[in-house]
């Protein structure tokens, strides 16, 4: 029995070694794998969110390229520090439509005016509606849909500089 | 040039490790104890290496020398002088080098300075020192070398983590490495006596001020870093269970069961494996808080730039020096002599209960820190929070607590329980009055939490001082004064804790300049939004002004910052200090109509919770001082009676 226990805490230690070994050998899964990656859009209609920028409904995605959808709020901090990588991705010719959540027209507008507007079409989803629809958690994100109407990735969280390029690869991978 | 020498120097002091390991090695193997004296100058001249390279990166970033890598991507012209030089150490190469000089000066001080311990333990003591210095040499030099050149150099640097530019900094972070690395030295006593089998009241003795140091400097930089969080973050808490948080709070858990787990052993000759277990804990726990914090298996907030191929160097090192140690415990231990026995009813019983709560805390926060690493192993991703660690930790933490005071009124060896019973009256006495008390006060209005943990800290603090009951106070020993302060340190400190959650009144409002709002006895006007800048930052202003009742109007100033670079926003809480409390307010975002988002607090008591810690601290370096002292006078005593 006392045997044993000198030998527990090496024990212990190993086990720990190994928990530790195997959470470094995974790859970093900022990604999230979303259930719905690989279904179609779901059905919505939204009202338009931003005074010079029209409605967004999933039926307008089935256009033969692929596109981003970002779920932002104009209260959001991390949906302002994404902003010029939005931006980047616009000016690389990428077109970017957005769901704006829980959120109100003037505020829409001044966040715009404030951080830039990269968006063709922007929905208001003012009570989360779709959001919950599309398994999104949270603010900021970003959802690639192919020119099927298709989900094909769910970015969650921020868009940071260094995620620019990958989504990018995405993109020309879902044509 | 400059950063060329620091790294010479850092490659000669990794050699001299090696050249000390050689000569604990032959000394050991060949039974020669005279070598000591030789590895004395190579250990003191490797501390200097490592502090001379230290302060030449220091130079490097109040130059603002950008063709150095890390100074181009951690500092800015810009930044006033005392964050260029806290910049050194607010990066993972700069602050791991700040651990490689806090081992190389600890090495060091335990070649000059020991003079208890018996050589051949002396020399196992330094050589393992050596062994643990050359795997974080070989980390920095090869995976994390500080002083690497950009060629060619930016015209500026990056500049710092604004939440890092703060007065904090200045003095946290040294202080929590000074404690979590000098560790490092208890470590390195337990593998010299495994190796040299050598485990007695003599070793413990030799060992204590060891680790009393480092645990002073530890209970200091936790201290700090949770006041530092408190006003710097905005959040009006003192406290997350973030990994790194934790990663400080285990190594101090290990290294305050370690400090009493020594006292038994240097008093009463018993608790010999445990203690030498609780050596190797301590600074594992060190090991791998750093591991955690380095690697990016965990989220936290305090991240360093992550890199997995890092966490593999320090998970190598993990196992050579953790699965080392403790291999070598396995080995060697059985031979270790059984120590002194004790009866059910005495100090050493109480101080065993204290140990095995500390362990069992200890065990949770590791646990719970570990958790979300262990679900996801299996394919879930959960995370735990607060409420975990409040519920699970808040309990234990209050018995160990009574143990606390318990304890200094136990007898060492035997003890009649109907003796220790009576001196517990007093206190138990305050526990029943305390209850009542706060019943009549706040009932309903508190938690069972916060309820227990006030009416405990009362009794405990009373209970604390008991030990000097009917004693003579000038001539009652400095360490026992030093252990009383430290326990009536904790019970402060967690009054402060149990009073912050129980009454703490919080204040959410949009309010437009003009208005005046009123929460816990409080008036605050807000008076107008004035932009204001800094050395490289600019600020949103709220100057407000606040007052008490009928009291006089002060006037105060949160601010919301900017900084542009990098660009981030922080808000500069304000803080106002009254004996009974804190009045924390916080500028948030501009809501709509010209309305600003404000935050206010009354903490009641608050601040009990920093002093409380500074008590504990206190404490140990009176107990240090106490202990020394005692050793000078003896010696001084001894060296009259042979003249």
């Amino acid at each position: 029995m006392k045997r044993a226990l000198i030998w527990l805490p090496l024990l212990l230690f190993l086990a720990f070694f190994g928990l530790f070994a195997s959470g470094l050998l995974k790859p970093d899964n900022r990604i999230i794998a979303s259930r719905l990656v690989g279904q179609p859009l779901p059905a919505f209609s939204l009202p338009a969110a931003a005074s010079d920028r029209p409605a967004l409904a999933s039926a307008q995605f089935a256009t033969g390229k692929p596109r981003l959808l970002n779920i932002f709020a104009s209260w959001c901090i991390p949906c302002a520090a994404e902003a010029p990588q939005l931006m980047a991705l616009k000016q690389a010719g990428v077109e970017i439509d957005a769901i704006a959540i829980r959120d109100a027209r003037p505020d829409v507008d001044r966040f715009l005016a404030r951080y830039g507007n990269p968006y063709t079409r922007i929905g208001l989803d003012a009570r989360s509606a779709v959001q919950m629809a599309l398994g999104s958690s949270g603010v900021p994100e970003t959802f690639v849909i192919d020119g099927k109407g298709k989900i094909v990735h769910q970015h969650v969280g921020d868009i940071r500089e260094d995620d620019v390029a990958g989504i990018l690869k995405i993109l020309r991978d879902a044509r | 040039m400059i950063a060329e020498a620091g790294l010479a120097a850092l490659w000669l002091a990794a050699a001299l490790a090696l050249l000390q390991l050689a000569l604990a090695w032959f000394g050991l193997v060949g039974g020669k104890d005279d070598l000591l004296s030789a590895m004395r100058p190579v250990a003191v001249a490797q501390g200097m290496l490592t502090a001379a390279a230290f302060l030449l990166l220091i130079t490097l970033f109040v130059q603002s020398d950008m063709s150095v890598a890390l100074v181009a991507t951690n500092s800015h012209s810009m930044k006033p002088w005392l964050y260029k030089v806290a910049g050194t150490w607010g990066n993972h190469e700069g602050s791991m080098l700040l651990w490689v000089t806090v081992m190389g000066v600890a090495g060091a001080a335990v070649a000059l300075f020991e003079r208890a311990l018996r050589r051949d333990t002396h020399m196992a003591t330094l050589g393992a020192q050596a062994a643990i210095s050359l795997g974080f040499y070989a980390f920095l030099l090869f995976a994390s070398n500080p002083f690497a050149r950009l060629d060619p150099a930016p015209p500026d640097g990056q500049g710092l983590n604004p939440l890092l530019q703060d007065p904090g900094l200045a003095f946290h972070p040294p202080t929590l490495y000074i404690g979590y690395v000098g560790l490092s030295v208890a470590f390195s006593f337990a593998v010299g006596a495994l190796l040299t089998r050598r485990v007695d009241a003599a070793f413990a003795k030799a060992m204590r001020p060891w680790v009393l140091a480092a645990w002073i400097m530890l209970t200091l930089g936790i201290t700090a870093g949770s006041y530092w969080a408190y006003y710097e973050l905005g959040w009006g808490g003192w406290w997350f269970w973030d990994p790194v948080e934790n990663a400080s709070l285990m190594p101090w858990l290990a290294a305050t069961a370690l400090l009493h787990s020594a006292t038994v052993l240097a008093t009463r000759d018993a608790l010999r494996a445990w203690t030498i277990m609780l050596a190797v804990v301590a600074f594992s726990m060190s090991m791998v808080g750093t591991f955690l914090v380095r690697s990016g298996i965990l989220t936290s907030v305090h991240a360093f730039a992550v890199d997995p191929q890092r966490g593999t160097f320090i998970l190598g090192l993990l196992a050579l020096y953790i699965g080392g140690a403790l291999a070598l415990f396995g080995f060697r231990i059985g031979t270790v002599r059984e120590g002194a026995q004790f009866e059910l009813v005495s100090r050493e019983t109480m101080l065993v209960v204290n140990n095995l709560l500390l362990t069992v805390i200890l065990g949770l926060v590791l646990i719970g820190t570990l958790y979300p690493l262990m679900t996801e192993a299996f394919g879930h991703k959960v995370s735990v929070g607060p409420p975990y660690f409040d519920r699970i930790v808040g309990p234990i933490t209050l018995v160990l607590v009574i143990a606390m005071a318990g304890g200094p009124l136990t007898r060492w060896r035997k003890d009649r329980a109907k003796a220790v019973g009576g001196r517990m009256l007093i206190p138990a006495i305050i526990l029943l009055a305390a209850a009542i008390a706060v019943s009549a006060l706040a009932w309903g209005r508190i938690g069972v939490l916060p309820f227990l943990g006030l009416i405990i800290a009362a009794a405990v603090a009373v209970g604390s001082v008991a030990p000097l009951w009917k004693r003579n106070l000038r001539r009652t020993p400095l360490f026992t004064w030093g252990m009383v302060i430290a326990h009536l340190g904790c019970a402060v400190s967690l009054a402060g804790m149990a009073s912050d959650s129980a009454f703490t009144v919080e204040k959410l409002v949009a309010a437009k300049p003009g208005e005046t709002i009123s929460t816990a006895g409080w008036t605050l006007r807000f008076d107008r939004i004035v932009p204001v800048a800094g050395d490289n930052w600019t600020a949103l202003q709220g100057d407000m002004t606040v007052w008490r009742g009928n009291g006089a109007p002060i006037a105060i100033h949160p601010q919301s910052r900017f900084f542009t670079n990098p660009p981030t926003t922080t808000t500069e809480a304000a803080l106002l200090t009254r004996w009974n409390g804190q009045l924390y307010v916080v500028l948030g975002q501009e809501a709509e109509r010209g309305r600003w988002q404000l935050r206010i607090w009354w903490k009641p008591f608050v601040t009990l919770i920093w002093l409380g810690g500074i008590m504990i601290a206190l404490g140990g370096a009176l107990a240090l001082l106490g202990r020394e002292r005692r050793g000078w006078m003896m010696k001084i005593r001894k060296r009259s009676a042979l003249a």
